[in-house]
């Protein structure tokens, strides 16, 4: 590997994966490496986190993301509690910065934050003694997500250096496309992401990669596919005109992924719509990897927990 | 009789395309002689030694926030802040509430003006009834009760046969309907310049397109009606390019700049981490837009520079980037900001500088002043040229302090304020 990596990541938060040099993503993947030998052993815990509180403060449903900092969460012996936007205060007009410092009042060491809007975690991060985890804020980042993208691909293909990653999607309402173009072309990745043109948004190559407007442009000779979900929920009906042809142009095929390597890795962050963006011959298919993500993002958010506490080197067990 | 003699000042008036050491004598509330020297016993001075003497500057969009939004910002406190601006006038926006949109409330904003004592406050008039957009307002009873000009502000006239019926309409009083040009269907919810910058962000975009289809529309109904269209805050190459073309046709087209849009660019978005004090609407552009900007305010396109001063409550602001209101406050940062950004980077000489801030839009609005022409209103604006000061809000006279220039050290501020020959406000020597 040319990326050394950094000896501590000296930094109190992780806001996206931008403020990262090479170096500190290289320590994060490397300190994940051994935190996934970890949930191997039969006791899937260690004491490195004893003693510290850890709140999951998701304004924004999640099941995935949130259970996954949980379980990290609990594997490095940390006290967490978390909460969702529905039973918050939140809801009877409290403002964000006024309900994080009730949560700061109570001395937790993190605040793990989802947010629907943009910025939320570095406008916390400016006012809190405890270090702030952005866990997806609007269409900015969702830096674990693309670290544990990073992890998944490392895993199968040794280095990220050199490898072609194919992203295709909703690249305008996308968080984990931002954080993935720029983490993988910091990483020495070629890039190229792919959308109808209505879903490409200005000045996206300025992230680090290639945009294409035909998915097959995208994966032709590609290392890795990364689907991205179709975000019916935020879409008006003017961005595209329906399910069905985006299947028709934009959906992983068997017969599309043919285009790309032979032992093309297929990643989807979830959660799939299946037949929308993607087959599920492919989702469920050999080359498919999207469960591993999953597996990946434990030891990933153990990783970033683990290193923003100080730790450094191999945790150990009891 | 009341006089006043302004002692060894350098008078740059552009109306009467004046730099040189002159000394001005103030009769009653009125220039009354400029001279290399007077003598006169009687007058009270003003040393003006080391000081440049100043058409009083005017700001023709302010939001003094009163009636309804007084936690943000008052007539007294808005004009305040204008006098300690340097400004000795200022045209109020009506998005108040009440809004302003008939006689009763612009003779209150009036009253309330005359009672503070300080800077000259013009109320605009909304153009239509509770700006909805729908029908017009009494634009007459508003006019006769001293309404210099016509606005939806904040709002774009988005019905075009509305907009076109106001340029025709205010023919009658002479006054210029003033759009803030933006095609809401194209905004879409956005809190920043559409761009790169938003991108990385994560934010929704406002396209420069937005506002450049609205301007243009708006320059063909000037066209069409022979109304005097005022363009605000013009933040885009393309909506300038319009304003230009409509000049060029003969067009009764004027438009304004903002300071912040001449200062900044959205990159300030990025820089501050989402700090809430560098979103406003029009946003912050791209450098090709600010260029543009400044181009056009070096050849003449830009008629005059503006505020567009948006007090909010630290309340309001202290919210997620997408929640928070768009605004900043701008009287007590315009002249420094510009001076320095204006005459001292961009080599702009400083009569062009003090048109843009006095006699234009004193023109473009048909306002009293903007002149030290013997018989004009002694309004004046005393400026000191070396002054270097850092911009600090905890000394704002506004109730506000959303500003994204906290800090920054600046050269060229005002020194003192003169309303009808009054000196309201002094920079206390420090």
């Amino acid at each position: 590997m040319s990326v050394k990596p950094a000896a501590r990541l000296r930094r109190k938060d992780l806001v996206g994966i931008d403020p990262l040099s090479p170096g500190e993503i290289q320590l994060i993947l490397d300190t994940a490496d051994q935190m996934r030998a970890i949930a191997a052993r039969p006791i899937k815990k260690v004491p490195a986190l004893r003693g510290k509180t850890v709140v999951n403060f998701f304004m924004e449903a999640s099941t995935r993301t949130r259970f996954s900092f949980e379980v990290a969460e609990k594997r490095l012996s940390a006290d967490s509690l978390s909460f969702s936007a529905a039973a918050s205060s939140v809801s009877k007009g409290e403002t964000l910065v006024d309900t994080a410092l009730n949560l700061e009042a109570m001395q937790p060491d993190f605040i793990v934050i989802r947010h629907v809007h943009a910025g939320a975690p570095h406008q916390l991060a400016r006012i809190l003694k405890s270090s702030v985890i952005n866990a997806g804020d609007g269409a900015h980042e969702h830096p674990t997500q693309a670290l544990l993208d990073a992890l998944t691909i490392r895993l199968h293909r040794g280095t990220l250096e050199g490898q072609v990653v194919a992203i295709v999607g909703d690249l305008q309402h996308s968080r984990v496309v931002r954080s993935n173009v720029l983490l993988l072309a910091r990483m020495g990745a070629t890039v190229r992401v792919a959308a109808p043109p209505s879903l490409i948004p200005l000045g996206m190559e300025k992230l680090g990669c290639e945009v294409h407007r035909r998915i097959e442009d995208a994966i032709a000779g590609a290392d890795v596919v990364m689907m991205l979900r179709i975000q019916l929920e935020r879409q008006g009906r003017m961005n595209f005109p329906t399910v069905r042809e985006y299947y028709d142009f934009f959906a992983l095929t068997p017969e599309r992924l043919k285009l790309a390597k032979k032992d093309c890795l297929v990643m989807h962050p979830g959660p799939m719509n299946r037949g929308v963006e993607i087959d599920s011959r492919v989702a469920d298919g050999p080359q498919s990897v999207i469960l591993e993500q999953v597996t990946n993002g434990v030891a990933v958010r153990m990783a970033v927990l683990y290193l923003l506490a100080g730790g450094h080197g191999e945790p150990t067990a009891d | 009789m009341s006089r006043l003699l302004i002692k060894h000042g350098r008078v740059v008036d552009p109306t009467q395309r004046l730099d040189e050491g002159l000394w001005v004598l103030v009769v009653d509330g009125k220039v009354a002689r400029l001279a290399e020297r007077i003598d006169d016993r009687d007058a009270e001075v003003l040393d003006a030694t080391g000081l440049v003497v100043a058409p009083g500057f005017v700001d023709v969009h302010t939001h003094l926030r009163e009636p309804g939004f007084e936690y943000k910002e008052t007539v007294a406190t808005g004009s305040a802040a204008a006098v300690a601006g340097g400004f000795t006038a200022v045209c109020c926006m009506p998005n108040t509430q009440p809004v302003n949109d008939n006689a009763a409330v612009t003779e209150f904003i009036r009253g309330r003006a005359v009672a503070a004592g300080l800077a000259r406050v013009y109320p605009i008039g909304a153009v239509s009834k509770g700006l909805q957009g729908e029908e017009l307002a009494e634009m007459g009873e508003m006019a006769r009760a001293g309404a210099v000009a016509f606005s939806d502000d904040g709002k774009p006239v988005h019905n075009a046969y509305l907009m076109r019926r106001a340029l025709e309409y205010a023919q009658l009083f002479g006054v210029p309907v003033v759009d803030h040009c933006e095609e809401p269907s194209l905004a879409a919810k956005g809190v920043m310049h559409e761009g790169a910058v938003a991108t990385r962000l994560g934010l929704r975009g406002i396209p420069a397109a937005s506002e450049e289809v609205m301007v243009a529309r708006d320059v063909v109904l000037a066209e069409l009606t022979g109304g005097r269209l005022h363009v605000a805050h013009v933040s885009t190459s393309g909506g300038l390019d319009r304003v230009r073309e409509g000049k060029a046709k003969g067009i009764a087209v004027t438009c304004e700049v903002t300071p912040h849009h001449l200062a900044l660019t959205d990159q300030a978005v990025a820089d501050s981490e989402y700090d809430t004090d560098t979103k406003m609407n029009p946003p912050l552009r791209s450098p090709d837009h600010v260029a543009a900007l400044l181009q056009g305010v070096q050849d003449g396109a830009v008629d005059c520079l503006a505020t567009d001063h948006a007090p909010h409550h630290a309340d309001e602001k202290v919210l997620e980037f997408d929640l928070a209101p768009f605004g900043i406050v701008g009287l007590e940062t315009a002249v420094p900001v510009t001076y320095d950004l204006l005459v001292r980077r961009h080599k702009l000489p400083l009569r062009m500088f003090i048109a843009l801030w006095s006699s234009n839009p004193a023109r473009v609005f048909g306002l009293p002043g903007g002149s030290l022409k013997v018989g004009s209103p002694a309004d004046i604006t005393l400026l000191d040229l070396e002054a270097r000061l850092t911009v600090n809000p905890d000394r704002f006279r506004s109730l506000s302090r959303n500003t994204p220039f906290a800090g920054q050290r600046l050269k060229g501020w005002p020194a003192a304020t003169l309303v009808g020959g009054k000196a309201v406000w002094r920079r206390e020597r420090r």
